[in-house]
């Protein structure tokens, strides 16, 4: 649910990294943090156990920039990954505006992948979503891991309605931006059609 | 009713902001925060600048979200109203109608007794203009905008220029 402020000229996005646990959705926005000019980044929010799993979620507000002299904000939610935190991560997803889907591109964790997007499913609906149309980018990490799948085969698995998919290594940046580049245009695009 | 857009105009805008400058004077508070139930702050009220205010509505929207939850669990239909008491600062949350929440910080300066009082005039006109908002929203999801919105000429270059390229 975008917010768009008429009064003060700003448009916020809500983004929510899914995925399976320890797939690197806080490496993506831990990256960000890092890169983005500190002016328009605000604080990252993470809100995590003592071994820096993820509880809750992690927060990152994003200033963008101006289109069409509207200020664009994207605030970058991530969920926690692991399986018994599904009552979290369905409030997370609440008023969405897009899904970016990090993939861990393993062979072992194919089926976390697979299993992690029906969740993402189910939650969606309950949200009042549909994962077939909402704004949704798949993103492939870990691809410098010498036991990655090959990509085909991913796709084969996880890739459902061609969505935009992106080859990434979260901890070094490969791919990371492009990720949230695609979401973006997705979500843009959707409000130019709204 | 999940991909109804929150949009809001000058006049709106304006009348709630007047409704929490009023909140915060009256309640003898520190801070007054609209903020909606998914994190996003739509007004604020007081010595905002000492509070990182996006962490704020992201938060408090998170702590709704999991009592939301917790109240549920146990059969309720929602918690109304948050209390954080802290030794110099308290933090005082409750719901507005559908969509709102509506943050007061307050000091040693005021009473949780007057906060509680103050707020519940404040919400009932608070709720009044939600509905307003959400009236008018429905209204032009159903039956086309009375507006031309300036979103529906976004191009690719737009968005390329936003990632610096």
């Amino acid at each position: 649910m975008t917010f768009i402020n008429y009064a003060s000229r700003e448009i916020n996005c809500k983004i929510v990294y899914y995925g399976p646990g320890l797939c690197g959705k806080t490496t993506n926005i831990q990256w960000i943090y890092e890169q983005a000019n500190p002016e328009k980044r605000g604080t990252l929010v993470s809100l995590a156990t003592e071994t820096d799993r993820t509880l809750f979620f992690d927060f990152l507000p994003l200033d963008m920039g101006m289109v069409k002299g509207f200020k664009v904000r994207f605030h970058l939610y991530t969920v926690p990954g692991q399986v018994f935190y599904d009552a979290s991560r369905k409030l997370i997803l609440r008023g969405c505006d897009g899904i970016i889907f990090v993939a861990d591109s393993q062979k072992a964790r194919m089926e976390a992948n697979i299993e992690s997007i029906a969740n993402l499913a189910t939650n969606l609906k309950e949200n009042g979503f549909d994962i077939r149309s909402i704004p949704y980018v798949l993103q492939l990490n870990k691809r410098d891991m010498p036991s990655a799948a090959a990509v085909p085969e991913i796709e084969r698995l996880l890739r459902f309605r061609n969505e935009p998919m992106i080859e990434a290594v979260a901890n070094k940046g490969i791919g990371v931006i492009d990720t949230l580049k695609a979401s973006a245009r997705q979500i843009l695009m959707e409000l130019q059609r709204n | 009713m999940a991909k109804l857009d929150l949009i809001m105009f000058e006049e709106e805008y304006k009348l709630l902001n007047e409704i929490i400058g009023r909140l915060e004077k009256d309640a003898s508070a520190k801070v007054v925060f609209l903020v909606d139930k998914n994190g996003q702050q739509i007004a604020a009220a007081g010595d905002v600048k000492s509070i990182d205010a996006t962490s704020l509505a992201s938060l408090t929207a998170g702590n709704v979200a999991a009592t939301d939850g917790l109240a549920k669990l146990i059969g309720e239909k929602e918690f109304s109203l948050l209390f954080h008491e802290g030794e110099k600062d308290n933090l005082h949350i409750s719901i507005v109608g559908k969509r709102g929440i509506l943050v007061v910080i307050f000091d040693q300066n005021s009473s949780l007794a007057l906060v509680r009082l103050r707020v519940k005039k404040a919400s009932k006109e608070l709720q009044e203009i939600f509905e307003q908002v959400e009236l008018r929203a429905q209204k032009e999801s159903d039956g086309g905008s009375r507006f031309e919105s300036p979103f529906s000429e976004i191009t690719d270059e737009d968005i390329d220029r936003l990632f610096g390229d």
